[in-house]
């Protein structure tokens, strides 16, 4: 298929981005959409133009790092994929795809579509861990028995890749689904519970930092997710706040 | 903002004091059924309104500020929030994953802010004039009369039934949203938010009856 | 005497790490602030050795060259870890987990490396446990196993199809505790492009500043590089696109020796090549083959029917398919090692059976699976005469709890539903087995530099039995390296910073700054990628799942022949100082395109079939094994450590004789 591109270029932060059009011919459906950036670029190194810098990596939908906003939603129209899992056949022949970095004011734009999410690192920095140090003398991974529901739900929380998607989705750029995930994990665990309190005050504090907005519960985040992270955790997080909170 | 320092307090402000509002919205509902099946009982519950200290002195004032408080949070909320994300998409496609009502909470919030201006100016302000400034002596049969002539003229009518329909459109999010901002959303979640979807349609509806309802039944003057 | 010392300490086998942990040196913890450490990569081993140091006192700076530690692709495993806890009580013990590890790697690897390993496996569990860890349970909310390939027990550890990834946030977290201390500096979106020497020891770095372009000088005491491996010198493999072997190499270069670059793991259950735009191979955990049943058609015409689309495979008789691992392997059927099963697949390809239209994929099939776990709900759930309809559903239910978001992956990529036709593999690179060569200490050849994860080749001999990654990288990072490196620093503590300012670090980065010059200036004709994917065939066609002396020594030339066109055309656009995506590429294809001249040298070199390594001259010709690989112990039983002398052909071969005292070395039988 023969499809328009509209990018988002950009040389550095600094410097004013805009929207540029190229056309690339003789896709397959087979192809991923990283694949098909990948015709792109080899495209503009041969006709001596820069290529297009976006953040990929792992290509397997688990990383977390790739992170481009296709035709107004994060990671493409499909459902519980990432851009690199995202397959050329969701797209028709002659379509325009509109290709745009992650927005929000917590994550700047590098270089075209290459995002610094670094306010995520700060968050995870700020509590997202339980205190223990490496040793061979740990309890026995069997001591405390923890009820199957409980691991899996924790499980499920656990499986948020840190791509940002949820903050890219979210109109007001809220980044509620990543902390409710990683607050979640931790305080459906036994292990986690120990240090609940601080960790979920410090992580909001942070975030607010950071200048993400404030979540509105428009469920954009949830639909979005690849990972398919419910917005069970935002309540939780809030539950985990609210309690925490007048624990003091 | 002390206590409201946080994104999560001032959602969960936002939901106490939504919540607050639906539960009054429910009581003035019930009250103004009454105009349509009893209007004797319109008149006594009204009086009592109009005329007892507690809802005048305390709830009134606690409503107001209710009010107050929950569209100024609103416009705090709004304008941080767009200022969250400094560039804007060139695409941006919302419907596909959140509902419109959902991302433009502060559209029918404005809506709702100037039809209570239209309502202050049509109900309290008279009402006000009336009780305090020209201290008229108390007529405990005037609110039905009075109630019914409001909606004889169709702009206003109109005006009503456009407001609400964007009352429905607020609840229709806020109302199941208040529940999850305060970190309800458990095994009852589902049957609750079938109640407030229930709610935000059956309210405004009943809202927007009763305003027909009175304008095509006018009273003589 | 080799000129390599292993270190190995004296004394029994199962008290030689003990013994050893209790004589060596320690730092005292005052010291241990005036001493940093570098650690390059941060997937499992580098993470959880950054973390681990940094709690223990020492400053940590570590690199990442992804824009957080998270990403690394450790992230990407599948399947589990595997650790000899014997909660199943199935006769599992350390020894056991040593011995298969041992056979697994089929005699290559070192026994006494190898039995730290699963000495301490077990406390890696209780460990990420601690951290929160979400293994999977059962409901008795005790910890579930699973059974992997190659190994009659149930050992490994999984939480569900993501265990890499919850065992690396779990190093990750640990990480996040110490840099909100200050204890580790983390510096992402960096790549180590040079290590520097300082009087023969190992003292710093050069690196480059992906987002600015910058190029940084750093110091330390000690040098960490837990970098990865190197599959990608296949350009197709199941590595993330930015894994390579640049740190390692460069190490190479400056005196580390490189240690059996030939082995490499092709993993069996991938998921097949479409066409000559992909980018990289996906893996299908090898945990699938616990209840899938590889197959190809007994006969041509089927396959040639459905090549062209006339035929699906669900129409084929039982009796009209060949379940090849199970006819040739009853005793270990499809779960014989990754290796084996490999070549099996491949020679069912090459006889013309493959079943898609490049004629590269088998099938995995869950039927026989769906139906075996339909039957067995329907009786739990106490459900008499179930119809085949409801049969199926609980047993797909059963299947989706199990792999279901394999399954999902499978079918976005694919555009098939693999719950009712079979799935379609095909081998592809995984895993390297060979990487630096380290002592026991898990030091290089270089004093003060250190060589841990997949990076170096210690513990998995010639093959990587699956599950053992996870344990390793992460043995290495919690429990050894924290360790051992206290030996050596020991004698630091009145050392003082190390300057950055020396004639030596001002020789290392003006050789990384000549060679960026060199890219972005040399107007050249091809991409990068033009050239990756031209070593890449080289490689897979005469140096991949079989492999021959003409083969070789072809490879060999072609790819000497392949880097100086690439030096001389290569074509990098943009400059050096911004974020520049190709040239990133071009300082890691570069190193690839020597890497993979020495993999094809060493593979030359090793005349017999071990492991990964398959050599077509060296097979069985008679008895129950004909046509199996051939081992030589006579003549290789040892580690093949590589001496850079200028070029890669010029490498000058070191051994390290590999002594098998507790196991008695036997021909591999999966029989």
């Amino acid at each position: 298929m023969n499809l328009t591109l509209k990018i988002w270029r950009q040389k550095d932060a600094e410097t004013k981005g805009k929207m540029v059009v190229y056309k690339v011919t003789d896709i397959s459906e087979h192809m991923s959409f990283l694949e098909m950036m990948d015709v792109l670029n080899e495209q503009l190194v041969n006709s001596n133009e820069e290529p297009v810098a976006f953040d990929h990596d792992c290509r397997e939908g688990i990383c977390g790092m790739c992170s481009m906003q296709i035709n107004g939603e994060p990671h493409g129209p499909d459902r519980g994929v990432t851009t690199c899992q995202l397959h050329m056949r969701m797209f028709k022949d002659g379509d325009t795809i509109t290709i745009e970095p992650f927005r929000a004011k917590a994550f700047p734009v590098i270089k075209d579509l290459v995002v610094d999410r670094s306010s995520f690192e700060r968050i995870q920095q700020a509590g997202g861990f339980i205190s223990v140090n490496t040793s061979g003398n740990t309890q026995d991974a069997n001591a405390i028995p923890i009820p199957k529901y409980a691991a899996d739900e924790a499980m499920d929380s656990a499986t948020c890749i840190g791509c940002g998607a949820c903050v890219a989705a979210c109109k007001n750029a809220s980044a509620m689904l990543f902390v409710g995930a990683k607050v979640s994990q931790y305080a459906l665990l036994p292990q986690g519970r120990v240090e609940a309190t601080e960790r979920v005050l410090n992580m909001v504090e942070q975030m607010d930092k950071e200048g993400f907005g404030n979540c509105t519960n428009t469920g954009a985040c949830e639909i979005e997710c690849p990972k398919g992270i419910s917005l069970e955790n935002i309540a939780r997080l809030n539950r985990e706040y609210l309690s925490a909170s007048l624990k003091g | 903002m002390g206590i409201l320092s946080s994104s999560i307090a001032r959602k969960v402000a936002m939901a106490l004091s939504g919540l607050f509002l639906v539960f009054f919205l429910a009581q003035h509902f019930t009250i103004n059924l009454t105009s349509i099946i009893a209007p004797d009982t319109f008149n006594s519950w009204s009086h009592f309104m109009g005329t007892n200290g507690l809802v005048q002195y305390l709830l009134q004032p606690v409503l107001i500020f209710g009010v107050v408080f929950h569209f100024v949070m609103g416009f705090v909320l709004e304008l941080k929030n767009r200022n969250a994300r400094a560039i804007g998409y060139q695409a941006y496609k919302g419907n596909a994953s959140s509902s419109w009502a959902s991302r433009n909470m502060i559209i029918s919030g404005v809506v709702i802010l100037a039809f209570l201006g239209l309502h202050f100016y049509d109900f309290w302000i008279p009402e006000i004039v009336h009780k305090y400034f020209e201290s008229n002596p108390e007529d405990p049969t005037r609110y039905y009369a009075e109630t019914v002539h409001k909606f004889e003229s169709p702009v206003r009518v109109g005006l009503y039934v456009f407001a609400f329909v964007l009352l429905a459109l607020h609840l229709w999010h806020g109302f199941s949203s208040a529940f999850q901002s305060m970190g309800f959303n458990n095994a009852y979640s589902k049957a609750l938010k079938g109640f407030t979807k229930l709610f935000a349609v059956i309210i405004p509806l009943g809202f927007i009856f009763i305003a027909l309802y009175h304008h095509f039944n006018q009273l003589p003057h | 005497m080799s000129i390599l010392d292993s270190k190995i300490p004296k004394g029994p086998l199962a008290d030689k790490w003990t013994n050893y942990k209790n004589k060596i040196n320690l730092v005292n913890p005052a010291n241990k602030r005036n001493i940093d450490i570098i650690v390059v990569g941060t997937g499992l081993a580098g993470g959880s050795a950054a973390a681990t140091l940094a709690e223990l006192g020492y400053n940590v700076k570590a690199y990442c060259y992804q824009d957080s530690p998270r990403r690394a692709h450790s992230i990407a495993a599948q399947g589990g870890i595997n650790a000899a806890k014997n909660y199943q009580g199935d006769g599992d013990s350390t020894y056991r987990l040593f011995y298969d590890t041992v056979k697994g790697g089929d005699y290559r690897s070192r026994e006494a490396n190898v039995y730290r390993l699963a000495e301490v496996s077990a406390n890696i569990i209780d460990q990420c446990v601690a951290q929160g860890v979400p293994f999977a349970r059962d409901y008795g909310g005790l910890l579930d196993n699973r059974s992997f390939g190659g190994v009659l027990v149930s050992r490994t550890f999984y939480a569900k199809g993501q265990t890499g990834q919850q065992l690396l946030l779990g190093a990750y977290s640990a990480m996040n505790r110490q840099i909100a201390r200050g204890k580790i500096k983390m510096y992402n979106r960096h790549e180590m492009l040079d290590v520097v020497k300082i009087n023969g020891k190992a003292r710093g770095i050069i690196a480059r500043n992906l987002v600015t372009g910058e190029i940084e000088r750093h110091s330390a005491h000690a040098v960490v590089i837990a970098s990865g491996g190197y599959g990608n010198v296949y350009f197709l493999s199941t590595n993330a696109m930015g894994s390579n072997a640049t740190a390692a190499w460069k190490i190479h270069k400056k005196g580390a020796f490189f240690a059996n670059p030939c082995y490499t793991q092709i993993h069996p259950t991938c998921i097949p090549r479409s066409g000559d735009y992909q980018s990289k191979l996906t893996l299908m955990s090898e945990s699938l083959r616990n209840d899938g049943r590889i197959w190809v058609p007994k006969k041509m015409e089927d396959v040639l029917a459905i090549r062209e689309g006339t035929l699906k495979p669900t129409q084929i008789l039982e009796e009209d398919r060949d379940y090849y691992l199970e006819r040739r392997y009853p005793a270990f059927g499809n779960l014989v090692p990754r290796d084996v099963a490999s070549r099996a697949a491949k020679e069912r390809c090459d006889a013309g059976f493959g079943v898609n239209a490049t004629g590269e994929a088998v099938y995995l099939d869950f039927t026989s699976a769906i139906q075996r776990y339909g039957t067995e709900q329907a009786k739990l759930h106490h459900i008499e005469n179930p119809s085949e309809t409801k049969i199926t559903e609980l047993g797909e239910a059963v299947v989706e709890e199990k792999y279901g978001n394999l399954f999902q992956m499978y079918e976005k990529i694919v555009d098939e539903n693999p719950y009712k036709t079979p799935m379609m593999i095909y081998p592809a690179t995984h895993y390297t087995m060979g990487g630096v060569w380290v002592d026991y200490n898990l030091m290089t050849t270089v004093d003060g530099l250190y060589c841990i994860g997949e990076a170096n080749f210690s513990d998995h001999g010639a093959n990587r039995l699956g599950a053992s990654a996870l344990m390793q990288g992460l043995a290495d990072g919690y429990f050894v390296l924290p360790y051992t490196i206290g030996d050596y620093l020991a004698n630091d503590i009145r050392t003082g910073k190390i300057p950055t300012n020396t004639p030596e670090f001002d020789a290392a980065e003006k050789e990384v700054t000549d060679k960026i010059n060199f890219f972005v200036n040399n107007k050249g004709e091809h991409s990068v990628d033009y050239y990756h994917k031209k070593l890449g065939k080289i490689m897979w066609d005469k140096v991949g799942m079989a492999r021959n002396a003409k083969g070789l020594t072809e490879a060999m030339a072609e790819i000497k022949a392949l880097r100086e066109d690439f030096w001389k055309n290569v074509k990098v656009p943009g400059s050096s100082n911004e974020m520049n995506p190709e040239l990133e590429k071009a300082g890691r294809v570069a190193d690839f395109l020597e890497l993979g001249e020495l993999f094809a040298k060493d593979a030359l070199m090793r005349e017999e079939s071990c492991g990964g390594h398959f050599r077509e001259e060296s097979v069985e010709l008679d008895g129950e094994q004909k046509g199996e690989a051939k081992r030589n112990d006579v003549d290789y039983a040892f580690v093949a450590a590589w001496e850079y002398k200028g070029d890669p052909g010029a490498a000058v071969l070191h051994k390290e004789d590999l002594e098998f005292k507790d196991i008695e070395l036997k021909q591999r039988s999966y029989k």
